[in-house]
């Protein structure tokens, strides 16, 4: 079985390259990259106009199974990734019960192999039950498919446990990725503390929550001589602080997500629980502050933290919602949006930071496009316009910021493993 | 005066410099009513108005029961505490059933700041926000401009000084709002631990010294210092903030010969005022308490009168 994808504009993020070329895949590989492919037997994807791209890869994303199957699904949640260009996601283990144990790790596996559109990778515990107090046993979870460890949603508040999790995962290729806030300085936050925190009467999650615990995990990582990743990094601090890490060889790298690249506090003034998330919507100043990081490579990954939440749990009061938005969709037209339009980042930089970028932070062969490599390809129009509406989502959730806004840049192809699964807005499993 | 076309009264960020004024001057309109010997006007016959109080509250929700009966309407309170609230109904839940019994206006109180902005969405019914959270309490603010402008007759220029909690403070952040917006000064006074970062952006200015912040104020508000709030970590002791920021004696001297003292209640004696203070020539804390009546009439009124109100609510 061969599939010809013709007439495209291949992008190939590791060289930052952009020329047009023919790709063919056979079986599940790309087998050749060149200009004018000529090949009878096999299936045509018109890319006239378009751009090739490796498959997406998400490395911070919320399925919610097992536990929480009303907000989102293994099946729905890769739909969702599937129409927003994603290949390959890796899943957080704040589910219920949390993955701290292979058994879960298995589950979400298989769940991935018989539901899923997309590739999954399980994300599992630093900590048993989350409870940052007890190492998880990492050495079992890694061999039963666990692609990074985190507690993500809180910090290891005790530093000897943050310590001995570094110093152990030294044994395995993979990264610790971070969540960082000190929880006694966010402590009852609802949004970013500042301005609006003040007229709203809300009570703020300061900067300083999360830039002190990424500067703490910074200095436990660099004393013990181990891999941190951090996740969301949303403030002007944090971006400064990891800039002068990796400066003096810090093996750190940190993502941001689309919605801290385009969105400020201001939005918040209506107390909609659609824009309360954490860490929460920051200001003007951190906002250009992520954007340079993303320009200057101190951000190595867009990645979405996708938060499916259901609307009875986000139409309440503001301060009983809970903290959250979907991202998977939308990420690559807010980035085409926000970036590339407005000039920040080329449309290869965009490109490699939802692909190469995140997949070097997992140290997996993923977000590549040439001969021999996995037939995952995300094919996009980067013109197309087009209005973010309720019925735009596929995942469960529909808690997007983006309801309502005109985006520039859509989601045509996508193959993954060699199969065009989706096509225009239809769905192939 | 100016034409009210509101349906909700949710804050006093919202409303113009207008606005306010025609609010006040209604008050001033419904004043007699209560001096009269037959305290009922018949405006809001026919009217259903609900007292929807998901915190508990004597002095705002006695003032606007009793707002509404001189105004004729009817009213019914539920208090949270037997409602079905305590089963777990969610708040848009428990005011679309409320709806669905033809009531034209509800009168909330909740502790979640924001919870009443969410309401105008999710309903056909108008909402008085009656103290949201650590949001705003727009007709306590309304009610200090009512009684500032019955002492002093205008704002131009009128040094104001806010005095206590400023963090967790509905009171405070209304009354920023509406000075502000009426031309007077506003100053804001407390330990810095219980003064909200970047509040000079709402157009005040801050001070931690009590003597400084007096001096020339034309009005001194107190607030009620909340014992129940991270008692040690905004102050060491109420022993210690008294001795710091009370309002007593030793201040007279500070003050303006005409300066007033106002305070929201319930007052802690000898905390943030002294008794001689509270019950003094300068204080007019039970005058605020009738001019509650007549605001909340006149905000009654406007939201629920018969030109802003189709029968249908």
């Amino acid at each position: 079985m061969k599939i010809l994808i013709k007439n495209g504009t291949v992008i190939d993020p590791v060289i930052g390259d952009i020329k047009k070329s023919d790709v063919l895949i056979e079986n599940n590989r790309i087998s050749s990259v060149i200009p004018n492919i000529s090949e009878d037997k096999c299936e045509i994807f018109d890319a006239s106009g378009l751009f090739v791209c490796p498959g997406f890869v998400d490395i911070h994303v919320h399925l919610r199974e097992p536990g929480f199957e009303t907000m989102e699904t293994i099946e729905t949640g890769t739909r969702a990734a599937l129409k927003g260009g994603f290949t390959t996601v890796a899943c957080m283990p704040n589910t219920n019960p949390p993955v701290d144990n292979e058994g879960i790790v298995s589950l979400i596996k298989l769940r991935a192999e018989k539901d899923g559109y997309v590739e999954v990778l399980p994300v599992a515990c630093i900590t048993k039950q989350r409870k940052g107090e007890e190492l998880a046993e990492i050495g079992k979870l890694v061999a039963a498919g666990a692609c990074a460890i985190s507690d993500d949603g809180s910090s290891v508040m005790n530093s000897m446990v943050m310590r001995r999790a570094f110093e152990y995962i030294k044994m395995f290729n993979i990264p610790l990725i971070a969540h960082c806030e000190d929880h006694n300085l966010s402590k009852r936050g609802q949004i970013n503390e500042g301005y609006y925190s003040t007229s709203l009467g809300l009570n703020g999650i300061p900067s300083i929550s999360e830039e002190s615990m990424i500067m703490r995990d910074i200095l436990l990582c660099e004393y013990v001589d181990s891999r941190l990743h951090i996740a969301h990094v949303s403030t002007k601090g944090s971006v400064q602080i990891i800039r002068e890490a990796k400066k003096r060889g810090v093996k750190v790298t940190c993502e941001t997500a689309p919605h801290f690249f385009s969105l400020t506090e201001e939005v918040l003034a209506g107390y909609d629980t659609n824009f309360k998330v954490n860490p929460p919507l920051r200001e003007k100043e951190d906002l250009l502050a992520i954007q340079r990081g993303l320009k200057d490579g101190t951000i190595d990954a867009i990645a979405t933290d996708h938060a499916p939440h259901t609307s009875d749990d986000k139409n309440k009061e503001f301060q009983d919602a809970p903290f959250g938005m979907i991202g998977l969709e939308t990420a690559f037209s807010v980035g085409v949006t926000e970036l590339v339009k407005k000039n920040i980042l080329t449309l290869p930089e965009l490109i490699k930071k939802l692909t190469t970028g995140p997949a070097e932070v997992l140290n997996i062969e993923r977000g590549i496009i040439k001969e021999g490599s996995l037939a995952n390809i995300t094919i996009v129009d980067k013109d197309k316009k087009y209005t973010v509406d309720k019925e735009f989502f596929v995942g469960k959730s529909k808690n997007s910021p983006f309801i309502g806004r005109e985006l520039t840049g859509s989601i045509e192809g996508v193959f993954v493993n060699g199969k065009l699964k989706y096509d225009k807005g239809v769905f192939n499993k | 005066m100016h034409e009210w076309t509101r349906k909700h009264l949710l804050s006093i960020e919202e409303l113009s410099k207008e606005e306010i004024l025609t609010i006040l001057e209604t008050a001033e309109s419904f004043k007699d009513i209560s001096l009269r010997p037959i305290k009922k006007s018949p405006v809001l016959r026919g009217k259903t108005i609900v007292l929807l109080f998901y915190e508990p509250s004597t002095r705002t929700s006695t003032s606007f029961s009793l707002a509404a009966k001189r105004l004729s309407a009817d009213i019914v309170n539920i208090p949270v505490k037997s409602s079905s609230v305590q089963k777990g109904e969610s708040l848009i839940d428990t005011v679309a059933n409320l709806e669905a019994l033809k009531i034209h206006t509800v009168v909330m109180r909740h502790s979640r700041a924001g919870a009443p902005m969410m309401l105008a969405k999710h309903t056909n019914a108008s909402i008085i926000n009656a103290g949201d959270g650590c949001h705003e309490h727009p007709t306590q603010a309304l009610l200090d401009m009512f009684t500032i402008k019955q002492n002093k007759g205008s704002f131009d220029g009128l040094k104001i000084t806010i005095v206590g909690d400023i963090l967790h403070s509905r009171v405070a952040r209304s009354n920023i709002w509406g000075l502000s917006k009426l031309g007077a000064e506003v100053t804001v006074c407390g330990p810095p631990t219980m003064i909200p970062v970047e509040v000079e952006k709402m157009g005040v200015k801050v001070t931690y010294d009590l003597k400084e912040a007096i001096a020339g104020a034309d009005v001194v508000n107190l607030l009620r210092v909340q014992f129940e709030r991270e008692s040690g970590m905004l102050f060491p002791s109420v022993r210690e903030y008294a001795a710091m920021f009370s309002m007593d004696d030793t201040m007279e001297r500070f003050m303006k010969k005409d300066a007033l003292i106002m305070h929201p209640g319930p007052i802690n004696r000898g905390v943030e005022i002294s008794s001689s203070m509270a019950d003094g020539k300068r204080s007019v804390i039970l005058e605020q308490v009738t001019n509650g009546l007549a605001v909340r009439m006149a905000v009654l009124y406007l939201i629920s009168g018969e030109k802003n109100n189709s029968e249908e609510a």
